[in-house]
């Protein structure tokens, strides 16, 4: 029927749609910058000179065979390396364009937080387990504090789960539980990166997607990088997918088309299965 | 071989099993119009139940490998390239059929030739189905691509062939009847060149990742890319 209103749609000159993902790439602003950057192990090279623009409010995966260097290059990024003795970096890594070797390192650590693979809550209560960070910086206040722990457990949707036991000892709760705990301790310090090393590798299915969900939900405030070796887990989650094999950034690209028609062959073979 | 490849496998087996029994039933229908061979007809007609067959089997077999599988990369195209294929192939054999009782209703009318061209549009319509199934089996881009080149003249010569049977219809009236068989043979032959079409440009996506469908222009360029 031709209602004034359909004549109106149809009479409306036909823009092109623009390229969601090529747009997002170019107006997405990076929030890391890695150029050149090489890291040892004594005298095994683990890094080959990694080059990478990590994205704002994104979230980007690493993918890769065990020892390919992922978790290497996630651990530099909050300088968790240099706690290991006889290791080396070289090259250039930027947080907002300053250089995060010259920077202090608790700085660094407050900016960029990291959660691990397996879960490892304090031997604490849950409140004081999520306000851990703060207190270490300085703030005590009560009123702050119990408003950062109140949303930071909201944010990694554990809040409904444990606000009439927030006094019970986070061992008490289950390992689901406890990563994501684990979560809301890294973000009750408002960490501008959230640095997450296969941390849904001991959990089920149920609460692997919970910890998805709520990455989804706080990538508007944080910029997440995820290592992980479930690769259903890149492909829902990520905005962005880098390959690494044998400690070489193989092909960083839109998570779709490393999934659907990557560039590389290793990348091919590796997504399909046909590695080694 | 893993598991999931002697599964491809099987689904590429099955695909082209089914290509092999389409393009035999467009082979046949059309020889059934323009030689009036009632034989061939017939061998769509009982051929049409296996081609069925067959589609659900490939979808059952396609869509278990995407549930359980989960593949990535080229076998993520080759699965849903087959899907959409099997559907083409599906349509294809179903419109043999149209052309092959086309021809039974044909049989006993006199041949008027030399008013239409059926066998030019049945002669580049079945080139187009086999180049396409032939690329789809070499994953040979640059034959799916002169699949693509070749749906405009088709097109074209469907125009032709309709002002042509039109005119026939206004001069014998007595023989509209026959002359709307023809129409609807030409009509089906432009169909099947279609789904060639579109089987080629499924090629393209699997071989190369590109999308050309509705993009004339790229069309020719995709295999340089």
């Amino acid at each position: 029927m031709a209602t004034p209103q359909r004549q109106q749609i149809l009479s409306e000159p036909v823009t092109p749609i623009p390229d969601t993902a090529e747009s997002a790439k170019m107006t997405a602003s990076s929030k890391l910058n890695a150029r050149n950057l090489n890291f040892y192990y004594g005298s095994f090279q683990a890094l080959h000179g990694i080059g990478i623009d990590i994205s704002s409010n994104k979230i980007t995966a690493f993918i890769g065979p065990s020892g390919c260097g992922k978790s290497t290059f996630l651990r530099t990024m909050n300088r968790m390396n240099e706690a290991l003795r006889n290791t080396r970096v070289e090259g250039d890594l930027r947080l907002d364009g300053e250089d995060l070797f010259s920077m202090d390192v608790t700085d660094v650590r407050r900016r960029v937080g990291m959660v691990f693979q397996k879960s490892n809550p304090f031997p604490k209560t849950i409140f004081d387990n999520v306000a851990y960070g703060l207190r270490v910086n300085g703030i005590h206040k009560k009123s702050i504090v119990d408003d950062a722990v109140e949303r930071s457990l909201q944010h990694a949707a554990l809040w409904a789960e444990v606000k009439d036991k927030l006094q019970k000892p986070a061992s008490a709760l289950s390992g689901g539980q406890q990563q994501r705990l684990c979560i809301a301790r890294a973000l009750a310090v408002e960490p501008e990166v959230l640095l997450l090393d296969e941390p849904c590798s001991a959990l089920d299915p149920i609460a692997t997607l919970k910890i998805e969900e709520l990455l989804f939900q706080i990538k508007d405030i944080t910029t997440i990088v995820i290592v992980t070796h479930n690769m259903q887990q890149a492909a829902r989650l990520a905005d962005y997918t880098g390959f690494f094999l044998m400690g070489k950034l193989i092909e960083f690209d839109d998570t779709k088309k490393i999934f659907q028609n990557p560039a590389r062959k290793e990348t091919e073979d590796y997504v399909t299965g046909r590695f080694g | 071989m893993r598991h999931f490849e002697q599964e491809l496998d099987l689904l590429k087996g099955k695909l082209l099993e089914m290509s092999a029994l389409v393009e035999n039933a467009v082979y046949r229908s059309v020889q059934g119009v323009v030689e009036k061979n009632e034989e061939l007809a017939r061998q769509v007609l009982k051929n049409e139940g296996r081609i069925n067959q067959l589609e659900i089997e490939i979808d059952d077999m396609a869509i278990s490998l995407l549930a359980l599988q989960a593949p990535f990369a080229a076998d993520l195209r080759l699965v849903t390239a087959a899907i959409k294929i099997n559907n083409d192939l599906e349509r294809m054999g179903d419109l043999s059929v149209s052309i092959a009782e086309s021809a039974l209703a044909l049989l006993e009318e006199p041949v008027i030739r030399p008013l239409i061209d059926i066998p030019h549009i049945a002669g580049l319509a079945q080139s187009m189905v086999r180049k396409a199934l032939d690329a789809f089996v070499n994953r040979d881009p640059e034959m799916a691509r002169s699949v693509l080149a070749s749906d405009d003249a088709v097109d074209n010569m469907r125009t032709a062939s309709y002002h042509e049977l039109i005119s026939f219809m206004e001069k014998n009236p007595q023989q509209i009847s026959q002359a709307l068989y023809l129409l609807s043979v030409v009509r089906n032959l432009e169909r099947v060149a279609d789904h060639a079409t579109n089987i080629a440009e499924d090629v393209l996506f699997l071989v190369k990742g590109i999308d050309v469908r509705h993009h004339n222009e790229e069309r020719t360029t995709a295999v340089q890319s």
